[in-house]
């Protein structure tokens, strides 16, 4: 790839990416059969139950920005702990085993503070669902910053989830691909950086963050024209 | 102008280059699907168009037909209502002509099947031909369209032999999953929206629909399309329609239902619903031939609101093709009808007819709310439910086969 990569200084690769979820026959009724579960299931459903859903149909008015909170939330009807469950950010842990064991943490506090979730049990199933994802190379590549906010707009929302989303999963420091390429051009992107480091991804649709995106962009070349 | 840009119109540009960059590597691929009928039933429609969109991307894709006799359609119509739930055993002679019936067809298609790269094989009528194919090169996948989030043990014990040694099986949610030693996708289905049953349609078109039906176009209506079938729960929405006539005494009602030549049983509750409809003028049932999608679409178009008070549901592609054409929805709370409709957003979730009847009556008074749902209703099937989502996913799944079971498969 190009300049995604944070090594290589050089062109930005766009790239996309396709998600196709699986079933892992994994489902909860219970939250200590819920806790349970956390423990063993795959870490590729860490991932899909708070990435790889954006890309998956899902009705864009989200209540709670990942499913744990939502189904804790409308299954086991326990609005703290699907609070605390929603304030968790992943790209601020190291990896998603960490995010794990602050998820189980969380869930062990609350059915401490609060005897009968231990047999209460949901109105509704959690099913622990797991994706992959295929990347392709889209052979368009960026040769200067200057060039992001025609470009996209014209990206598919994968690309846009596969640039700004599912990048914090792979860069060193949890960063966006824009942000990471822009490293390479010094100082003068410092607040452009900071700027999509603002951009909270989790409350819009991927058209409405393209968008946002793209504002950001040509905001910055008018600053800079200025 | 291509099949592809006309789909591009209407999804947008950016989700057709991807699907052509998604289908390159899988370049001049054999694709086989398989299912039982080319009329009548949502795979049926799917196909109808999948196949042509998978040919305009350079895949060599055909659509087979299982041909049976009415043996094995009643067969097969009780695998389907007892993997939906219904605790009736099936006789085993009619297990035999459904064996039969497979080893029969597969005579024919062995050749292609065995020679294809991947193929689909849709619902249960088709699934013991893998067994038949032993010299079979490619990937073949089972595709449930079934909620079978709760099957009748026996008989999914039967159906599990046929199923188990596929390479894969795609079911539309993960409640519906079973246990299979395979991967196991999680695909939805799609509607076309270029189809004569989602196309936009000219308004006299509506209009000679209430003429042709007897239906007063100045009085709210409601619609419910769908086969004759008692998970659909036909009479418990004439009864839904009687509760909130009692406050809304204008209200029309249409139940038309399509046939579909693998669905013996549409007959026998046809009649259940003409008898509860009671020769009640504003409740008319319209039997409508397979092919009559464009009088779906305008009657669909005509609703004021859209009902599938289904009591189990596979998807429910007829509530998606209600969103698209903006109407909210009161959907059963089961299956896929939770998936598309979300309450107080795109529609309501009922149990009852009461519940249905008391959201009729919300909606009918609330007649803003009655159109920005419907608004959200069409959005939300634009960005998820249409056949350019469905055909991206297919192609994914047969690279994710090509590469193995990797959570992240980079290619190029």
């Amino acid at each position: 790839m190009a300049s995604s990569d944070p090594q290589d200084s050089g062109a930005f690769a766009i790239k996309d990416c396709a998600l196709v979820a699986l079933a892992t026959g994994r489902k909860a009724r219970l939250l200590q059969e819920f806790r349970r579960e956390l423990e063993g299931i795959d870490i590729a459903c860490i991932y899909h139950h708070f990435w790889g859903g954006l890309l998956q149909p899902r009705f864009d008015e989200r209540e709670y920005n990942n499913d744990f909170a939502a189904w804790v939330r409308h299954g086991i009807h326990d609005a703290v702990l699907a609070e605390r469950l929603s304030a968790l950010v992943p790209a601020s842990y190291p990896d998603l085993e960490a995010l794990r064991h602050e998820i189980i943490d969380l869930v062990d506090e609350r059915m401490d503070e609060v005897e009968h979730l231990f047999w209460t049990r949901a109105t509704l199933q959690f099913e622990f669902v797991r994706s992959q994802i295929v990347v392709f190379d889209t052979e368009r590549q960026l040769q200067h910053p200057a060039e992001l906010a025609a470009v996209t707009r014209e990206l598919s929302i994968s690309s846009i989830f596969y640039h700004f989303i599912d990048a914090r999963r792979r860069t060193l420091d949890g960063r966006d691909d824009f942000s990471d390429w822009l490293t390479a051009f010094g100082d003068e992107f410092t607040p452009l950086q900071e700027r999509l480091a603002g951009i909270d991804p989790y409350f819009s649709n991927l058209g409405e963050l393209r968008d946002e995106l793209a504002q950001l962009f040509s905001l910055h070349i008018q600053e800079a024209a200025q | 102008m291509s099949i592809l840009e006309d789909y591009g119109r209407v999804a947008g540009p950016d989700v057709i280059a991807q699907i052509c960059q998604l289908a390159a590597p899988l370049a001049g691929a054999r694709i086989v699907h398989v299912n039982s009928t080319r009329t009548g039933g949502g795979v049926a429609e799917i196909l109808t168009k999948l196949i042509p969109l998978t040919r305009e991307l350079g895949l060599d894709a055909r659509w087979e037909t299982i041909t049976g006799n009415s043996a094995f359609f009643e067969c097969t119509k009780g695998m389907h209502n007892t993997l939906q739930g219904n605790r009736v055993p099936l006789d085993e002679n009619l297990l035999r002509v459904y064996e039969e019936t497979n080893a029969r067809n597969a005579e024919v298609l062995r050749p292609v099947l065995e020679d294809a790269d991947f193929v689909f094989i849709h619902d249960p009528q088709p699934a013991p031909l893998l067994g038949y194919c032993p010299n079979r090169k490619g990937k073949w996948i089972w595709r449930c369209h079934i909620d079978a989030s709760h099957p009748y043990r026996p008989v999914w014990k039967y159906l599990h032999r046929f199923v188990a040694p596929y390479d894969a099986s795609i079911f539309s949610l993960a409640a519906f999953a079973q246990e299979l030693p395979h991967p196991q996708y999680l695909i939805p289905p799609s509607i076309d929206p270029l189809g004569d049953k989602n196309m936009e349609l000219e308004p006299g078109k509506i209009l000679q629909i209430h003429d042709k039906y007897g239906i007063d176009p100045h009085r709210p209506l409601l619609v419910q399309v769908s086969r004759f079938d008692r998970f659909k729960d036909p009479v418990g929405v004439i009864e839904a329609y009687r509760l909130a006539k009692c406050f809304l005494p204008d209200i029309q009602l249409v139940l038309a239902g399509g046939g579909a030549t693998d669905d013996p049983e549409g007959e026998v509750v046809l009649k259940e619903v003409q008898n509860a409809a009671q020769d009640d003028p504003d409740v008319h049932v319209l039997l409508l031939p397979a092919d009559a999608n464009v009088e779906i679409n305008a009657l669909q178009r005509a609703a004021t609101i859209v009902l599938q008070k289904s009591v189990r549901e596979g998807f429910g592609l007829t509530v998606t093709e209600a969103m698209w054409k903006g109407k909210p929805v009161i959907g059963g709370d089961v299956g896929g009808i939770r998936l598309q409709v979300m309450n107080h957003h795109t529609g309501f979730l009922v149990n009852t007819p009461e519940g249905a009847a008391l959201r009729i009556r919300y909606l009918l008074h609330q007649k803003e709310k009655l159109l920005t749902m419907g608004a959200k209703a069409q959005s939300f099937v634009r960005d998820n439910f249409l056949i350019t989502r469905h055909l991206r996913e297919y192609l994914t799944l047969m690279v994710a086969l090509l590469h193995g079971a990797r959570d992240r498969i980079e290619l190029g």
